[in-house]
């Protein structure tokens, strides 16, 4: 039945092969970026111009919050307070009661601009612009945005081992027995890769799926996908910034005894 | 710059999903200043309002707590202070009946002695009297007696 609607559709479309579809039709485009260079550097000027639309979104909310503050919260200010908890008791369970206040604006800064590019990407019409070439999406579509944010966690849970323990940072290691130590030193490599691509993937995924559907069928069915969407990028937000702070807190945790 | 996949070896950057470049350090620097915006934006006048007012809670609590405290000990002290007025109370209750008994009993027992006192004088004198009598009488009657007799022999 279904196959049967979606056939005249298929044929409707300029060619029959997919793999043209995705390149003539401007209805998908993976894998094309609109350049910027600077210099000898080549940049992904899309991922740039959405992620500076998203910071503005998120920074006006943020001054337009904390403009007049009271003690009895009203409005944006109650929204950000609770945000603001919200992210102090996700850092203050992973980190520890001892260090979280230094990570707590780190954490939360992931968790926001994360949280901001992925509804971002799924919420605002992008399509409305048009680039010489590639898209306008979601920052966290692109997978040098969620590599530099995993390098910043590792470059993080690091530092903060090293300047809390100095070299004894160094026993977590070794810390159970020796025969972890190839294990945990295999775990440095995994951790940015994992959180790089677990974000990368389930965006782009996700971003994949409606532009597909899209393509398809236009209107209310791919609008599941959509709801969906935006609850795994929710999800995928909670997930890194969790994780992060996982991560400093285990590179900060003291063993006792 | 930073291209090792494929995709984007040669010179005019082509694209691709995993086109690595400038875009990995920049994103990086664009976050870290982020962090430090969003920092003297958002966490730390936000932790100042939120903490102040968990101050305030929490010292508001405690005063109420204090206050509570102090009520409860004014309320036990007025109890034991009732308490003890009424006992007091109850004991001169107690103290004016016991006098009233004694008084009453004093009152009833002098009663008692002066009208029995009163009854044997009487008795005694009534007594007397009729003794008085009774000789008065026998002496009467032996007159009457002898002049009788002085009478009968006569005739």
């Amino acid at each position: 039945m279904l196959l049967q609607t979606l056939l005249p559709l298929a044929e409707a479309l300029p060619a029959s092969d997919p793999e043209l579809v995705v390149e003539e039709s401007h209805g998908l485009e993976i894998g094309q970026h609109f350049y910027w260079h600077l210099g000898q550097l080549d940049l992904h000027g899309q991922i740039f111009l959405s992620s500076w639309i998203l910071i503005g979104a998120l920074l006006s909310i943020v001054v337009a919050g904390t403009r007049r503050m009271e003690r009895k919260p009203g409005g944006l200010q109650n929204l950000l307070e609770f945000l603001w908890d919200y992210i102090r008791n996700l850092s203050r369970e992973q980190i520890g009661e001892a260090a979280y206040r230094d990570w707590m604006p780190f954490i939360g800064t992931l968790f926001l601009f994360i949280f901001f590019c992925n509804w971002g990407g799924a919420l605002v019409p992008w399509r409305l612009v048009r680039l010489p070439s590639g898209e306008l999406g979601a920052p966290t579509g692109d997978i040098n945005t969620t590599v530099a944010l995993a390098l910043l966690v590792s470059l993080a849970y690091f530092y903060a081992g090293l300047s809390r323990k100095g070299l004894r940072y160094f026993e977590y290691y070794v810390e159970p027995t020796p025969i972890m130590l190839p294990f945990k030193i295999v775990e440095d490599f995994t951790k940015p890769l994992s959180l790089s691509f677990r974000l990368f993937g389930n965006i782009m995924a996700d971003e994949l799926t409606v532009s597909v559907l899209v393509l398809l069928l236009p209107l209310f069915v791919p609008l599941p996908m959509m709801f969906l969407g935006l609850f795994t990028s929710a999800i995928q937000a909670l997930i890194f910034a969790t994780l992060a702070a996982y991560y400093i807190g285990e590179a900060v945790h003291e063993e006792h005894g | 710059m930073i291209s090792w996949f494929p995709l984007a070896e040669a010179p005019v950057p082509e694209g691709g999903l995993f086109d690595f470049d400038a875009t990995l350090p920049l994103m990086a620097v664009q976050v870290v200043i982020l962090t430090f915006i969003l920092n003297k934006l958002f966490f730390q006048p936000v932790g100042k309002v939120v903490e102040e007012r968990e101050g305030f809670v929490t010292t508001s609590h405690k005063d109420a707590k204090e206050r509570l405290a102090q009520v409860e000990r004014l309320e036990r002290d007025l109890k034991a202070q009732l308490q003890k007025a009424r006992q007091d109370a109850q004991a001169v209750i107690a103290a004016a009946e016991d006098e009233v008994a004694t008084l009453y009993k004093t009152a009833l027992a002098e009663a008692k002695a002066s009208a029995s006192k009163l009854r044997e004088q009487a008795r005694a004198d009534i007594e007397a009297q009729r003794s008085v009598a009774a000789a008065a009488l026998t002496k009467e009657s032996r007159q009457l007696a002898d002049l009788i007799i002085q009478r009968l022999v006569t005739i």
